[in-house]
């Protein structure tokens, strides 16, 4: 397992798409160290041939008949839009 | 006290309201009126709908009205109301999963749960607080102020589902509905004196529940007897098309069954964890939990030692596998089709930035980036892979248990309710909070917080019992063999 000075904040933040403040840096860098260093203990464990479980009963092949039903409305699609325009959610512009 | 409507379990409301002794209407006065009086000081409501919910209540009346004329059946919960968390749509309800975030969001639909319950009769009432996106143990992380619990004011109900607890505990509601991701039901009911039951994974459709964990997350209900518990477990219970991980199985009659089994006088062969007894566990609560286990053992329970080897595992392999889900799940709120969304970005990649800076409260911030790390390239496999692995360990000594065992007793939370504060700065420590609770999410399983007594200074205390998957009937027969042998569900606080 990695060491917990690995982790980078910086960068997992950028990964992450958030914006931290340097106050957050100090004190999130402090918690979540200690945090990666009692997960450490997870090393202790011999995982050798066991399998990964992703869910408790996992389902495969979940099938639906292709019905098509009446979804939500564009008017109620777009409640909660911090902004829209003409049926559509506006967003900053991407391409110049 | 106990004389108020407010404060009577559902199974008595139910015969009242069918002997017409009281209307819905009377009932969800009474419910909202004691919410008025307490709800300054335990703060179990994010929002609240009077109108809404008299409106509600009157349907009730002319639905049972109905019934009556017609001699057709009335369901179950005919009239009850029912506090939801604030993480379950309501559709033309508020959503705000206690973020900044969803802060003025509004379901555009129901989750499968509350129609369930609109259709087994049930009033929904109330949006109630909890931590933000579920993320916490004590509802300290709720960006819209801390729910006190109703025993002692100054300390937490617990968490997630904290408001959900405080409500019923409070008499601000007669059942309620969590959710529970590492024991967001079970740890708060066990502070609050209350019923707090996780279904097996997959027994509750998750549709229309925000996805914090989604492998892990179930609904379940608070009530104030394991007998309503069950009643509201079988409304919401069954197969949902929109959600692929619910399981196609019949819904028993869980109340029905599990009265059946209780008067059997069925001897269960009951497992203690030593694992579950060490240290950390407060040695009252402990005292507490030996005591309940002495009355199974009067009821001709066989108990037996079992061994659940991984236990101290769980924790971590929790928080590797619960943030990357969380990572995943939260990458949607980005400040384009819902949500908070900065006013000053610059373009499309600045406004994910700081619509997420703003939006999103210390606790969940942490949660995102260190399930971002335990998947980013490079330690995927020593982090989350290997945790996968641990969690097939961690199922594994459960299911090897149940060879011998029908269920297993432990504390719920190994300390009662702890004081506003003592553990806000230290996330860890709060983490460890959840040592007895996770294990059953990992394994799927289906758990049960019952009341089983009071500290020297008056703060409640919980057994959690768990059970095999997808035995519900069993467990909630455990459950009630305990409870009908003690009163400590008719204790009120006093508020």
């Amino acid at each position: 397992m990695p060491k917990p000075e690995d982790f980078n904040l910086d960068h997992v933040a950028n990964l992450a798409r958030i914006n931290l403040t340097e106050e957050e840096k100090a004190r999130f860098a402090s918690q979540l160290g200690d945090v990666l260093t009692y997960i450490a203990q997870l090393n202790e464990v011999n995982v050798e041939g066991v399998e990964p479980t992703a869910h408790a009963f996992p389902v495969v092949n979940v099938w639906a008949e292709d019905v098509p039903e009446a979804g939500l409305s564009v008017e109620d699609a777009l409640r909660n839009a911090p902004e829209k325009r003409d049926n559509m959610f506006v967003v900053p512009k991407v391409v110049e | 006290m106990s004389q108020e409507l407010y404060n009577r379990p559902a199974s008595e409301l139910s015969q009242m309201l069918a002997r017409g002794e009281v209307s819905a209407v009377e009932l969800m006065k009474s419910v909202a009126e004691r919410t008025r009086q307490v709800e300054p000081r335990v703060h179990a409501f994010n929002s609240m709908d009077e109108a809404d919910a008299l409106a509600q209540a009157a349907a009730s009346d002319q639905r049972r009205a109905r019934a009556k004329a017609t001699g057709s059946a009335v369901p179950a919960l005919e009239g009850i109301p029912i506090g939801i968390k604030d993480v379950i749509s309501v559709a033309g309800q508020p959503l705000t999963a206690s973020s900044r975030m969803l802060e003025n969001f509004v379901s555009p639909y129901d989750a499968t749960v509350t129609g369930k319950l609109k259709a087994a009769g049930a009033i929904c009432w109330g949006r109630l607080n909890l931590d933000e996106f579920a993320m916490g143990s004590s509802t300290e992380n709720s960006a819209f102020g801390v729910t006190s619990n109703p025993w002692d004011l100054t300390r937490v109900p617990g968490g997630s589902s904290g408001g959900s607890a405080a409500a019923v505990a409070a008499g601000e509601a007669i059942a309620s509905l969590g959710s529970d991701t590492g024991g967001s039901i079970r740890q708060p009911a066990a502070l609050c004196n209350i019923v707090g039951l996780k279904p097996s994974y997959g027994r509750v459709s998750r549709y229309g529940l925000i996805a914090f964990a989604s492998s892990l997350d179930q609904i379940g209900p608070f009530a104030r007897s394991v007998e309503d518990a069950a009643t509201v477990l079988e409304a919401i219970s069954g197969h949902d098309p929109k959600d692929s991980t619910s399981l196609k199985l019949e819904v028993p009659h869980y109340a029905r069954g599990m009265a059946e089994l209780v008067k059997s006088g069925r001897k269960w062969k009951l497992g203690i964890p030593k694992e579950y007894f060490g240290e950390g566990l407060d040695p009252e609560v402990e005292a507490s939990v030996q005591a309940a286990i002495g009355e199974y053992k009067k009821l001709g329970c066989e108990i037996h030692e079992v061994s659940l080897p991984h236990t101290k595992y769980a924790v971590g392999a929790y928080y590797i596998i619960a943030t990357a889900e969380c990572s995943s799940n939260l990458a949607r709120f980005d400040g384009v089709r819902y949500g908070h969304r900065s006013k000053d970005a610059k373009d499309a990649l600045d406004l994910y930035f700081k619509s997420r800076a703003e939006g999103f409260g210390p606790e969940v911030k942490r949660r995102i980036i260190l399930g971002t790390y335990v998947l980013s390239s490079g330690y995927y496999d020593a982090y989350y892979l290997r945790a996968q692995k641990v969690r097939t360990l961690i199922r594994r000594d459960f299911l090897e248990a149940y060879k011998q065992v029908d269920a297993i007793v432990t504390p719920t939370s190994p300390t009662p309710a702890f004081k506003k504060g003592e553990k806000a700065a230290n996330p860890l420590a709060m983490y460890l909070n959840d040592i007895y609770t996770i294990g059953v999410n990992l394994a799927g399983l289906p758990g049960i917080s019952i009341p089983c007594g009071f500290t020297s200074s008056g703060l409640p205390i919980g057994l959690q019992i768990i059970g095999q998957p997808f035995r519900e009937t069993e467990l909630l027969a455990v459950a009630r063999a305990y409870e009908e042998r003690n009163t400590w569900r008719m204790q009120f606080p006093k508020l």
